[in-house]
């Protein structure tokens, strides 16, 4: 464990303290004060739409998720920080299907999604992004777009090739596509190769894509990550629009401003742990957080790219 | 001048006979299936000849062992290539596309080797070759197998021409329905899967089955230019399934340029249509004492036309990397 790592420090801190609970502000109220001193974290919510217990991943002699107990409240925007290597993606992956678990389980809307393979998850509605952009290069736009609709008649192999079985289907897609491209300031990109768009506007393409589905948990792994600054904007309101529209919101980002901007509620993690969670205002308040992870705003603010 | 002494015709009814006969139309349809396979879903299989063998020996089976009439040979043949294609691809693609390139080229050397074993002899004929399968196929044959058939000069016999008429039947046939599928969201699906694996399960495609589609839909066309093969040769050689013959496949597909709908067609007839007039150029210039005997004599030409053959598709690499039908603004997006 290296002095330097903000990881490091933030978690020595945090186990150093013997009585760290009174300290962070994002205890909300007795119980769960409560609940807290024994757990550490691990809030209950009042409608959880992701329920993680005891999940734990090793890579090797490293353990790249630990997480007791997790819980994501539907309809709201969930924040996951930590420094680098502190498992978020791997949280995502597994969360996902994209990676097993060595034990312990997810649940969404209170079922054990466990056994459920990636591509299912995404059918149910728990849709994801990914950190490294996946535009379908050779794809057009627009066909990116309609890749992200869900149960498609046209999918199927026979059906496929009994056109009038679903154009109508593909008719509403490209509508809903249109739709949101025009929304994300892509309809003008429509018909080009996905592969000539930006590496921000790849982003958008991304989020929009994942939209198509009309997913009940979108989660976003560093969805500005080389945005730029104008772009970003545009980008975190649709974010912000998508609790109104009933999702819920799940992501990952090292720009605190961005964090604090959009966030309802901020889990912290860090080594594989989830050290801290609360409210986005008591987290930004916390000490702990601010002075081991979040820097003091010189030199130390957030972290190495 | 010696080069007026070569008879440039026939050289030249030559080439043109090849381009449009049996083994361009074998070619066409197997570099089809290859396209599905590698131009669509981003399959890497170097086994499309062991498709091709389990087509042919599926077919001539069909009629020595078991009787069975033509249609229903050409059933049968379709599905001994389906089920090759789920033998290779259900164990490997879950896993990376490596692990099926693998897999191909070791299966389609085993399913050359069991047929000419001698442990198979009874049902295959082993070395020999598989024959007496033909009749109920030439019953069939609505032209008369004493004439020739053409245009011009050009011209084929009866039954030449059935077995070519019918592969560039069913290499149409399969264009049609190529084209429609990707054009259809089936389609959408497995050029997204070539594109990015994880982004179609991502988005919730069942990436793993829809591999298995492509790959079962590029073998069974595979399967169909065996048997074509068969039907216009009447025997079946298990040493035509050489490796060498998956990447005269290759060879064809990236001619015609890799995932554009006529490019295994074009791709075949050009292949074929160098080969012939290399052959034809280089035994005339040897014959006329353009080419010195020390250099190379007539044996050695038809291995020096494939080295030939092999320049030009350097060539073609170097100046036209999308091959003939390919884009080179798709292309370029890779270096993006």
């Amino acid at each position: 464990m290296s002095g330097s790592n903000v990881a490091s420090r933030l978690w020595d801190r945090i186990r150093r303290r013997d009585d760290f609970e009174p300290d962070l502000g994002w205890v909300l109220d007795d119980s769960r004060r409560k609940w807290m001193a024994e757990h550490t974290s691990g809030v209950t919510k009042p409608d959880p739409a992701l329920v993680i217990k005891n999940l734990r991943r090793t890579f090797g002699g490293l353990t790249a998720v630990d997480v007791d107990h997790l819980e994501i409240q539907r309809g709201v925007i969930t924040a996951l920080i930590g420094p680098n290597g502190a498992g978020k993606t791997t949280l995502f992956n597994l969360l996902t299907g994209f990676d097993r678990p060595d034990s312990g389980s997810v649940l969404f809307d209170g079922r054990d999604i466990e056994r459920m393979r990636s591509h299912v998850r995404a059918r149910k509605g728990l849709v994801r992004t990914f950190q490294l952009t996946k535009a379908l290069t050779k794809l057009s736009v627009l066909e990116n777009m309609k890749l992200g609709a869900r149960g498609q008649v046209g999918e199927g192999f026979a059906r496929s090739l009994v056109p009038p079985l679903w154009r109508a289907q593909e008719r509403a897609i490209e509508e809903r596509a249109m739709e949101l491209l025009e929304r994300f300031s892509l309809a003008h990109m429509a018909s080009e190769y996905a592969g000539t768009l930006s590496g921000g506007q790849r982003k958008l393409l991304e989020m929009a894509r994942a939209l198509m589905s009309r997913p009940a948990v979108v989660m976003l792994d560093e969805p500005v990550a080389g945005v730029n600054p104008a772009l970003t904007q545009s980008l975190l309101e649709h974010v912000r629009e998508l609790p109104i529209e009933g999702m819920t919101v799940i992501f990952v980002e090292h720009d605190m401003d961005v964090v604090w901007d959009i966030s309802d509620w901020v889990v912290v993690m860090a080594e594989g742990k989830v050290i801290a969670e609360g409210l986005a205002e008591d987290i930004g308040k916390n000490q702990a957080v601010i002075d081991a992870y979040l820097g003091s705003g010189d030199d130390n603010n957030g972290e190495a790219p | 001048m010696a080069l007026a002494a070569i008879d440039w015709g026939f050289i030249l009814i030559q080439t043109v006979e090849t381009s449009l006969g049996l083994e361009a139309a074998v070619y066409a349809l197997a570099a089809v299936g290859l396209n599905v396979h590698f131009g669509y879903a981003g399959l890497l299989n170097f086994g499309q000849v062991g498709f091709v063998a389990m087509g042919a020996y599926g077919m001539g089976l069909s009629v020595t062992l078991w009787n069975l009439n033509p249609f229903l040979a050409l059933v049968v043949g379709m599905g001994f290539a389906a089920a090759f294609a789920l033998i290779l691809g259900v164990p490997t693609l879950r896993l990376r596309g490596d692990y099926l390139a693998i897999v191909t080229i070791a299966a389609a050397e085993i399913v050359r080797l069991l047929a000419r074993s001698t442990t198979l002899g009874e049902i295959t004929r082993g070395a020999e070759g598989l024959h007496g399968f033909i009749g109920p196929f030439r019953e069939l044959n609505p032209f008369d197998p004493g004439a020739e058939y053409g245009i011009g000069p050009v011209q084929f016999g009866g039954n030449q021409f059935f077995a070519i008429v019918v592969g560039w039947a069913l290499t149409a046939v399969a264009l049609v329905v190529i084209r429609q599928l990707m054009r259809s969201p089936w389609g959408r699906v497995v050029k997204a899967i070539r594109e990015d694996e994880d982004a179609a399960r991502a988005l919730g495609k069942n990436a793993y089955w829809y591999k298995l589609q492509a790959l079962i839909l590029g073998g069974v066309i595979g399967g169909l230019a065996g048997m074509v093969q068969a039907l216009g040769k009447a025997t079946i050689q298990p040493d035509s399934f050489v490796p060498a013959y998956t990447f005269f496949f290759w060879t064809v597909l990236i001619l015609g340029g890799v995932g554009r709908i006529w490019s295994p067609v074009v791709g075949a007839m050009i292949f074929w249509a160098m080969l012939t007039f290399f052959q034809g150029t280089l035994t005339a210039m040897v014959n006329e004492g353009l080419i010195p005997t020390a250099l190379m004599d007539t044996s050695q030409v038809s291995q020096i036309r494939f080295m030939l053959v092999g320049v030009g598709l350097a060539l073609l690499m170097v100046f036209r990397p999308q091959g003939i039908f390919g884009s080179r603004e798709e292309m370029m997006l890779d270096v993006r």
